[in-house]
């Protein structure tokens, strides 16, 4: 299995894996702009979306990054000018930390983290930080108010992300998402291993939860109470324009990819096909070809939980802030506290 | 070793000038940013220890959390833009004797328990299996001592912040 990485040198090894990274949060971030905010959202309400720049509106991201990049760097008068300019990368290296922990095939990992899961939910929550940065440091009542909101929701939420993928943890016996993928993928269901053990069967409810705490953690409606337009203009995101609102935007999307990711590695098999399909045993075993594939199944994957996250956005309308959080800490955490129980339970008796 | 001695001395120079920086800031939010960096810097000096779950936790709970409630609840407040006056307590200068003291107890204490002691060239990396084996192995005593002063800080929370 080694075979493939040894013969490369670290720092090529190094270098690969920067590249690697760098294109795991920039395509899902094209990609999910371009076909769900661009295209499903247009056909969903009747309309054709974008159509003159390329074949069917294709090249209409690079002329929005153009768009972006000629506008006028504003930044308000009274604004606190570092802690202003500093917030958007905040948020967008929490999106890139997150993706370091993300398994694309047996070789093609960026690091092969031992604490995944932990990491990863612990480095989700450094956006928090820069959103609140952003609200405080515009000078303007909207963007403090959007901060407050947003930070009060995504700690609301993180909570029940943890507590859902507590059941994966415990089913897999491990916290590193590779072994999560192999223990997935050399599973089998009382015997049978035609599909191996993805653990959205045996671990629906906790997918549901996740699903849910993603779309909170990413203030997609109906959790969009942080950049309610209606009432807060856009929150935290008010004053920023040109490069810095791009960055904003980019952080917004490539964090919804890099969250599917996650969501695939732990529940939907991540990039391994079951491995009793090419009688394979573990991760030793497994061909050189999965380097490549992974990837595309990864892609595929993440694509497919995206445009769930999509569909319920551009489907229902925004809670107000008391069942915002009274959904989070009355149901969802009670849920998930007691499919930790079933699920210890379980994994002792079988 | 030679490069975790760098990368050692290196975050300790920052993560010393955000702690100075914590104290004479004279702006709530800035110290409170500060500070964040302070403890990004221990999370740092966790990994170069290959004690990784005790990084990844400080980043949760004290970047994720703790400092995340500290500035909503500055910002919540008063958090004003631009500087404040009279941000430093009048009588700080008592704090340079209980600081200095508090560094004599630490150095007592690291060189009474170690000594001469090195730390291994080549630390080994401690998984987390072997943490919980430990916590509920022989220390689940005092980790049941832990959580119950913490159900003691959530049941005080919720009678301070009920209304009738």
């Amino acid at each position: 299995m080694y075979a493939l990485l040894s013969s490369i040198p670290y720092w090529g090894q190094t270098i690969l894996r920067l590249l690697g990274g760098s294109v795991a949060v920039l395509l899902p971030a094209g990609t999910i702009v371009y076909l769900f905010l661009f295209k499903m959202m247009s056909f969903m309400q009747s309309r054709l979306g974008p159509m003159e720049a390329g074949p069917y509106g294709s090249m209409q991201l690079f002329a929005e990054v153009g768009k972006w990049l000629q506008k006028e760097d504003l930044m308000p008068e009274r604004a606190d000018k570092f802690v202003f300019k500093i917030a958007p990368l905040v948020v967008l290296s929490s999106t890139f930390l997150l993706v370091v922990v993300v398994p694309f095939g047996p070789d093609a990992w960026i690091t092969n983290f031992e604490a995944g899961v932990f990491y990863a939910l612990a480095v989700s929550s450094v956006s928090v930080l820069g959103i609140l940065m952003a609200g405080w440091s515009s000078a303007n009542k909207y963007s403090l108010l959007g901060g407050l909101r947003a930070a009060g929701q995504l700690i609301a939420y993180e909570l029940p992300m943890i507590l859902a993928v507590v059941g994966v943890v415990i089913q897999a016996g491990s916290m590193n998402l590779q072994n999560i993928v192999v223990a997935q993928n050399a599973g089998s269901i009382f015997g049978w291993d035609g599909v191996g053990n993805p653990y959205l069967l045996t671990q629906f409810i906790g997918f549901i939860i996740f699903m849910i705490a993603v779309q909170a953690e990413l203030t997609q409606t109906p959790f969009d109470m942080p950049i309610a337009e209606s009432e807060l203009v856009s929150g935290y995101m008010t004053e920023y324009s040109g490069f810095r609102f791009l960055i904003f935007f980019i952080g917004e999307f490539a964090t919804a990819g890099v969250f599917a990711f996650i969501a695939s590695v732990l529940f939907l098999g991540g990039w391994g096909v079951p491995f009793s399909w090419f009688g394979w045993t573990g991760i030793n075993d497994v061909d050189n070809w999965m380097n490549v594939g992974g990837p595309l199944i990864m892609l595929t994957k993440m694509l497919g939980l995206v445009f769930i996250i999509m569909w319920v956005r551009f489907s229902y309308p925004r809670f107000r802030e008391d069942q915002l959080q009274r959904f989070a800490w009355k149901i969802l955490i009670p849920v998930s506290l007691v499919n930790i129980v079933a699920t210890s339970v379980l994994k002792v008796a079988f | 070793m030679v490069a975790q001695n760098i990368a050692f001395g290196i975050i300790a120079v920052i993560m010393v000038v955000g702690a100075l920086r914590v104290v004479t800031v004279n702006n709530v939010v800035h110290a409170a940013l500060w500070l964040v960096l302070v403890l990004a810097g221990a999370a740092a000096q966790y990994i170069l220890l290959a004690a990784e779950f005790v990084a990844v936790t400080q980043v949760l709970v004290y970047i994720g959390a703790v400092m995340v409630l500290f500035l909503f609840g500055t910002m919540l407040t008063r958090a004003q833009l631009g500087k404040e006056k009279q941000l430093n307590n009048p009588t700080w200068y008592f704090g340079i004797p209980a600081s200095l003291l508090l560094l004599g107890v630490m150095i007592l204490a690291l060189t009474s328990s170690f000594g001469d002691e090195k730390l291994p060239t080549d630390s080994e990396l401690v998984s987390t299996q072997a943490i919980s084996d430990q916590i509920f192995g022989p220390y689940l005593l005092p980790f049941w001592a832990l959580s119950f002063v913490l159900l003691a800080a959530v049941i005080g929370a919720i009678v301070l912040a009920r209304k009738d």
